[in-house]
């Protein structure tokens, strides 16, 4: 008796899960994998569109002979790569037309010729000519012999389906010149946009937690940043900092702090010389980490918030008795009270802005020194249309997720152990 | 130790001072005044002498009438005599004066004496300092939004740093970028697709996630542990490597393009969250009403609806609200897999519509503003339920 309920209640869990697990797994766990199948794959954009044979249909007229007309075919296999299987072709044409050169592979039948091509290679072409006379010697009309579109058809291999690999987009990928400073971009990007918006969050986080007027409506104004849609935060930010008629710049001119304008977003490097020292900064890179600081800092700040208020009063009250400073409150029993939460944000935010993607193309589009890894999947697959590079780079993202997330993983493994 | 507290102090409040009266400054600037210095070094001067003389004067006036003195004082020095400014500027600026002499009024030579003082007015001031600080940063390029789809091309370009509207004009005139953007691109069609998107995302994403978390939260199960670790893992998975198979995949079952596509794609990328964040609250409700539910002989399909649901409605709302702003909010999958202007979504339309250099900003940042909106809207007036959508699906973003 107890068997069967447990029964029944195990087929209740799964046909309760099934539907989203199927959803899940199609559409995020299938594509991981399928990732790693085009990654050893040699596909540009243009060969996943199924490769199609194709004819373009020129009408000539023949001089001197008005009832004759030469009909011209550009046959052309669509795909550089792939061979299409027995290629069949259909036309037809007014009634009174009689062929005059049969090509041997074709019939014609009922005014409508049919032919059987075959096998084409990859870019394969072929000029076909027909001559076409009229039995009754009247004039031809180009137009109506033009409108009339020939039919083709033909098998051909999915090229995402056989079985021919290749490790040349891996070694583009790692091997290219350029693959370091990817890294290095991705890794600044990542570590001071992290690290940027955890010491803002801890900032406002503190000074939301005192009494003040207008708490409440600071909270919200706080996360605003975060809810709003990226695509206007981005624009609104690129208006911003416009060299020609930004806001920005045209403060600080009009200020007088610079004489001339500075392009945040366009210039690579910036030359500052502190104490004899002449430092390279990169500055495009370091104005798209501050819309990423600005972007998510309210997310840490949520978090911080919600752990400080958390903390038992005692401790501070504790701390007045003994004369702590607020310093030595702050150092000693806010900061040591909120490590867990904050280690947790670096991992989660480390990882989501690792594979940050919409900020920095909304911004720069990758352009002066802020291309990072997930630009790298963009500009590969899509600008580039090599589909197997895009793919091999997302390859490479998953590899160094997993890393992060196997050391995820063992430091909160840790952590529960502790507790 | 006094001498050093009191200048210390004095330091302090004058620099909170100048970051005070320096704001003030850039926004009157945007208001077409013209003011070329921030006249740091008589700022400074007036600051120390202020906050000297609070401690100096004590107790031996009435602090309003003490704060109402320095504030005169100091407008008459800086609105009049140092430069020509019109009187709405000097008004603002007597009320930051005021508020500012009000903040160092609970400041005393006695209390400079104590223990920490320095430390404590440190932190006092930090605290107003960010909350002013951080309230510009991030309500200025909304502001700057707001203001710039409400100009004309040719203002923006004679004095970029004019942000005032010209209220008197025609409403026609005023609106022109929204009525641009609604007539010539279309915006109308957009919102329709985005609302049809997002709605149809959080609807789809409710019916598969409810039976699965009730499942993961009450249910025993092979494999469920395993799931509800995985859905977080899964979750953390980015959506920036599922592109490409997912394009390849969507092109040749002629799915991009289509709302249908981007139901699929949102709906599977918001689930796992939405299944956490329920499962949590489901299992805060007590087991005792569906015991005596199964005694009822009422069906999984009836505890569900009939207890489960109405129990949750906060956590169902909230859930809701979030799925619908990240659906909103989504820009990369709408990216790849619309280039057909008539599907477009409301991020998409504005990103293709920056795509034309020509576009005059105005008209972007009218459709920016017609996107940011909503959300906006939505999240001050839902904010209980959204903050705790936020921070138990936070990993997203």
């Amino acid at each position: 008796m107890n068997d069967t309920l447990a029964n029944t209640e195990k087929k209740t869990a799964y046909i309760l899960t099934l539907p989203a697990v199927f959803l899940v797994f199609a559409i995020i766990l299938f594509p991981i994998f399928a990732n790693v199948w085009i990654s050893f794959k040699e596909v540009e954009l243009k060969d996943i569109r199924i490769p199609e044979p194709r004819a373009k249909k020129i009408v000539k007229s023949i001089s001197d002979e008005p009832s004759k007309i030469k009909v011209l075919y550009k046959l052309r296999n669509s795909s550089l790569i792939q061979e299409i299987r027995d290629v069949s072709f259909k036309d037809s044409y007014p009634k009174k037309f009689e062929i005059e050169n049969l090509d041997p592979r074709c019939k014609y039948i009922k005014s409508s010729l049919k032919c059987e091509f075959g096998n084409w290679p990859a870019k394969y072409k072929e000029n076909f000519q027909v001559i076409f006379v009229t039995t009754d010697g009247s004039k031809i009309d180009k137009k109506s012999l033009k409108s009339i579109k020939p039919k083709l058809d033909g098998k051909s291999d999915n090229i995402l389906l056989n079985t021919s690999f290749t490790l040349k987009n891996f070694k583009n990928v790692l091997f290219e010149n350029e693959f370091i400073d990817l890294l290095l971009t991705t890794f600044y990007y990542t570590f001071f946009g992290t690290v940027g918006s955890i010491v803002f969050g801890i900032l406002t986080a503190q000074m939301v937690n005192q009494k003040f007027y207008g708490r409440t409506f600071m909270r919200s104004v706080l996360l605003f940043p975060y809810v709003a849609p990226v695509v206007a935060l981005a624009y609104t930010w690129e208006l911003l900092l416009d060299p020609n008629s930004g806001t920005l710049n045209s403060l600080l001119l009009n200020y007088q702090i610079i004489e001339t304008p500075i392009n945040l977003l366009g210039q690579k490097y910036v030359e500052i010389s502190i104490l004899g020292f002449d430092f390279k900064l990169r500055l495009a890179l370091t104005t798209v980490i501050m819309f990423e600081i600005w972007r998510y800092f309210p997310l840490a700040f949520l978090f911080i918030l919600a752990r400080l208020q958390a903390i038992p009063k005692e401790l501070y009250e504790a701390a007045d008795v003994d004369g702590a400073s607020p310093f030595q409150k702050f150092f000693k029993i806010t900061l040591p009270q909120i490590t867990a939460v904050i280690s947790i944000l670096f991992m989660i935010r480390f990882i989501w802005n690792f594979n940050k993607f919409e900020d920095v193309f909304l911004l720069t589009g990758g352009a002066s020194g802020t291309r990072t890894l997930p630009i790298n999947v963009y500009q590969q697959g899509f600008a580039i249309s090599d589909i197997g590079m895009g793919s091999a780079v997302s390859i490479v993202i998953v590899v160094l997720l997993l890393m992060f997330m196997f050391f995820y993983f063992r430091l909160l493994g840790k952590r529960v152990d502790e507790n | 130790m006094k001498t050093k507290n009191t200048i210390i102090y004095s330091l302090i409040s004058t620099f909170f001072l100048i970051f005070l009266i320096s704001i003030w400054k850039i926004l009157a600037t945007l208001q077409g005044l013209s003011i070329k210095s921030f006249n740091i070094e008589i700022l400074f001067i007036f600051g120390f002498l202020i906050s000297i003389a609070h401690l100096a004067i004590g107790n031996r006036i009435k602090s309003i009438y003490k704060s109402i003195i320095f504030s005169t004082i100091f407008v008459f020095c800086d609105g009049f005599l140092i430069q020509k400014l019109p009187i709405w500027y000097n008004i603002g600026t007597f009320l930051i004066l005021y508020f500012f002499t009000t903040k160092i009024g609970k400041y005393s030579l006695v209390g400079l004496k104590e223990e920490h003082s320095t430390q404590v007015i440190l932190f006092d001031f930090l605290t107003l300092f960010g909350i002013l600080f951080f309230s510009f940063v991030i309500l200025f390029p909304f502001y700057m939004m707001f203001v710039t789809s409400f100009k004309t091309q040719i203002a923006l370009l004679v004095n970029p740093l004019d942000f005032s509207i010209n209220f008197t004009q025609d409403l026609k005139d005023l609106f022109k970028s929204y009525f641009v953007i609604f007539k010539s691109y279309k915006f109308g069609k957009y919102i329709l697709t985005s609302t049809i998107v997002s709605v149809g995302t959080v609807i789809i994403t409710l019916l598969f996630a409810i039976p699965a978390a009730y499942a993961v939260a009450r249910l025993n199960f092979f494999g469920k542990t395993f799931l509800s670790t995985s859905i977080l893992i899964i979750y953390m998975f980015p959506a920036i490597v599922l592109v490409i198979p997912l394009y390849t995949i969507f092109s040749q079952l002629g799915l991009r393009n289509s709302i249908e596509g981007l139901l699929i794609v949102y709906t599977a990328t918001t689930l796992p969250v939405a299944i956490y964040m329920l499962q949590g609250y489901f299992k805060s409700i007590p087991k005792e009403l569906e015991e005596a539910a199964i005694l009822d002989k009422l069906s999984w399909f009836g505890i569900i609806t009939k207890i489960i649901i109405p129990l949750s409605i906060p956590a169902i709302s909230s859930v809701a609200l979030y799925v619908f702003m990240i659906a909103w909010n989504e820009f990369l999958f709408s990216l790849m897999f619309l280039d057909n202007p008539n599907s477009f979504t409301l991020s998409r339309a504005i990103q293709y519509l920056s795509g034309d250099a020509e576009t005059p900003r105005q008209y972007l940042m009218a459709g920016s503003v017609v996107v940011t909106l909503p959300v906006l809207f939505i999240f001050v007036y839902f904010e209980k339920y959204l903050v705790s959508g936020l921070t138990a699906g936070s990993v997203k973003g």
